[in-house]
């Protein structure tokens, strides 16, 4: 398997390059400064320490015994990576990115939040180094993950509302790439996905993998063996990549990504992109969008505000072409019901986003024999959505 | 390529007059609108007409572009149908029409189907603001072949050998933006702008054409003793919104783009 992405960013014929001219030096800079960091012992040393000791790496690899037993098939393992420092993995990229913005002498850091979990993470990073912060997020989002905007403050970063297009995600990255495009000599963009253009999808992953190479090594010491199948949720596609990409030339490991099948893909009201999308170019990647025939980007829908994006990460819609990785989607009442699911057998109140991960495993592992492994990826925690789901339900907190 | 932008560019250069290139969204607030302004902005002095084609997600653009995007879409406007008012305009006017639309758009058409199509209809080039020349490999070909000019922007951020890059790659004129920021923002360093048309001069032997802030005469009067054109989007774009349903908008925006160009009186 050759070295992906190529030179010029690209998965295949997906990936590169499609920003302003503006942004094209500090792309350049950000490729340029990542490749020598990735080679600099020093910058390593102080990733891994702040990933042991401020985060709390290595994540456990659990194995959730009432859940399987509930299921009555394979072995399920989760990789909790709601135990992480901020309750989710974004927090592993948002150090790593800060770490490169301070080589680069950038006093000022930016990022767009879907869910709110990659604006604590960045919030939490840039307080921790002493760098001001600016956290762009769609007004809808705020209003569906108030708690999350709370933290961000409290934590010493301005959150600013988007109130354009669809008030989600996307309005959001477009807003932080317009302030990025206003600020560039003084500021870095800490992007929260493998989205965008290069280098962004190769270094966030990078920066993710680490959930996969602790998971390999877990796994291979509690089961002597690989594992059958790899779930994870995929919004932009952070967490399923890092659990995936130790994997990728582990040719038995099954590695299904779910996406948000919202209120049923015939619906129109999802974000499916292997469902109901095709390749095109959004926000700096070429990758596969919901798009009209005019190439315009539709409205998504997903109950979880991580998932509620109309592109993935170009990764993996090559992985997707070439079959190496099957997408399928769950609906949001299958991820609430699999929230609920997770919180009465294990005691672990799952995020939303990652609640669709275990709807898939709801659905795969009964068909599965007992001696079989499954190891899915619990992005993050739940506590961030307790109050959307009361609300929901009609329970006024 | 002696096209509609060279001859232009070329007569007023004998002229000893810059070109005010003038933005408009299609389809803002309707394309018969939109081609009424056309001729309007061509009678009061405007040298070339840039044509936004809407998009959802405009990243390159403001909040004043990005509602006039928002108006347009909702009207149902698509880029087939600007095509065919281009079309319709080219029985009426003479003047160079360029194109300035994001790259999905023109994706979701085909590159070599798009070209083809903005070709016949009489467009004469096309600014695609997120697509850097290291991305364009898949539309030069097809734009070549027909002719259509593929013009290239440079910022104040870009570096040497990138502007020898977007020098040798554009075609028709070089879009120097004026700041590093979005359309519609604040001019601000002027002899920063002299300072990079300066070294682009030393690069390339294409006209240079400013825009990115520029929005009232002083500014244009300004710009055009530094380069040969100047670009005006935001200002006029604003005019439009803050009268959408006045019978007198085409007057008023044509008024303003009079007093653009008698700013830029000949040197």
């Amino acid at each position: 398997m050759p070295m992906l992405p190529d030179s010029r960013g690209r998965f295949g014929s997906y990936g590169g390059r499609y920003v302003p001219e503006t942004l094209m030096p500090a792309l350049l800079e950000l490729e340029e400064e990542y490749a020598k960091a990735k080679r600099d012992r020093r910058f390593q040393t102080d990733l891994a320490y702040y990933l042991k000791q401020y985060v709390g790496r290595p994540t456990s690899l659990y194995r959730a015994d009432r859940l399987t037993k509930k299921l009555g098939g394979a072995k399920i393992y989760l990789k909790r990576e709601d135990l992480c420092h901020t309750g989710a993995h974004k927090i592993n990229n948002a150090i790593g990115q800060v770490l490169l913005a301070l080589r680069m002498k950038k006093g000022r850091i930016i990022a767009e939040t879907g869910a709110g979990q990659h604006g604590v993470a960045t919030a939490t990073a840039a307080a921790m180094f002493g760098l001001q912060c600016e956290i762009y997020m769609g007004t809808e989002d705020m209003q569906r993950q108030a708690l999350n905007v709370f933290r961000m403050r409290l934590l010493g970063a301005t959150v600013t509302g988007v109130d354009a297009g669809s008030r989600t995600l996307k309005d959001a990255i477009s807003e932080a790439m317009r302030d990025w495009t206003t600020n560039v000599r003084t500021t870095h963009y800490v992007l929260g996905s493998v989205l965008g253009a290069h280098p962004y999808p190769m270094m966030i992953r990078d920066f993710q993998a680490i959930i996969g190479r602790e998971a390999r090594k877990q796994i291979l010491s509690a089961e002597k063996r690989l594992p059958d199948y790899l779930v994870a949720c995929v919004g932009g596609g952070s967490n399923s990549i890092g659990l995936f990409h130790a994997f990728l030339r582990d040719p038995k490991v099954k590695m299904i990504g779910v996406e948000a099948g919202g209120l049923g893909i015939e619906s129109g009201k999802h974000a499916a992109r292997f469902s109901g999308g095709k390749p095109g170019v959004l926000q700096g990647t070429m990758t596969y969008l919901l798009q009209d025939e005019n190439g315009q980007i539709n409205l998504t829908h997903s109950v979880s505000a991580g998932l509620d994006y109309a592109a993935v990460g170009p990764e993996h819609s090559l992985y997707h072409d070439q079959g190496r990785i099957e997408y399928t989607y769950a609906t949001d009442s299958e991820a609430l019901t699999a929230f609920d699911l997770l919180a009465h057998e294990e005691g672990i109140v799952p995020a939303l986003e990652s609640a669709h991960a275990i709807a898939q495993v709801v659905k795969l592992a009964p068909k599965l024999k007992k001696s079989q492994l499954i190891i899915a990826n619990l992005s993050g925690r739940g506590d961030k959505d307790v109050q959307q789901v009361a609300r929901m339900r009609g329970v006024s907190l | 390529m002696n096209g509609r932008l060279e001859t232009t560019f070329e007569g007023l250069r004998k002229k000893r007059q810059k070109a005010l290139i003038t933005y408009l969204m299609a389809g803002d607030p309707g394309l018969a609108e939109t081609e009424q302004l056309v001729l309007a902005l061509e009678q009061a002095g405007a040298d070339i007409i840039e044509l936004g084609v809407p998009f959802s997600d405009p990243i390159a653009d403001g909040p004043v572009i990005q509602q006039a995007a928002e108006r347009a879409l909702r009207n149902g406007t698509s880029l087939r149908q600007i095509l065919a008012s281009v079309t319709s305009l080219r029985q009426r006017t003479n003047i160079p029409i360029i194109l300035m639309l994001y790259y999905n758009s023109i994706h979701a058409m085909g590159c070599e189907e798009f070209c083809n199509a903005a070709k016949a209809a009489g467009v004469d080039g096309l600014i695609v603001p997120d697509m850097p020349p290291d991305e364009a490999g898949p539309l030069k070909v097809p734009a070549d072949a027909v002719g259509l000019s593929l013009i290239f922007l440079l910022a104040p951020t870009s570096t040497t050998d990138r502007r020898k890059l977007v020098a040798r790659e554009s075609h028709g004129f070089v879009y120097y933006v004026s700041l590093t920021g979005i359309t519609g923002a604040k001019i601000n360093n002027v002899e920063d702008i002299q300072n990079n048309i300066g070294k682009l001069r030393k690069v390339s032997a294409a006209p240079v054409a400013v825009g990115f802030g520029v929005a009232t005469p002083e500014d244009a009067a300004q710009v055009s003793k530094m380069a040969d054109g100047v670009i005006v989007g935001s200002a006029i774009v604003k005019r439009i919104a803050s009268h959408q349903q006045d019978p007198a908008m085409i007057g008023h925006v044509a008024e303003f783009v009079r007093s653009l160009k008698a700013a830029m009186a000949p040197i």
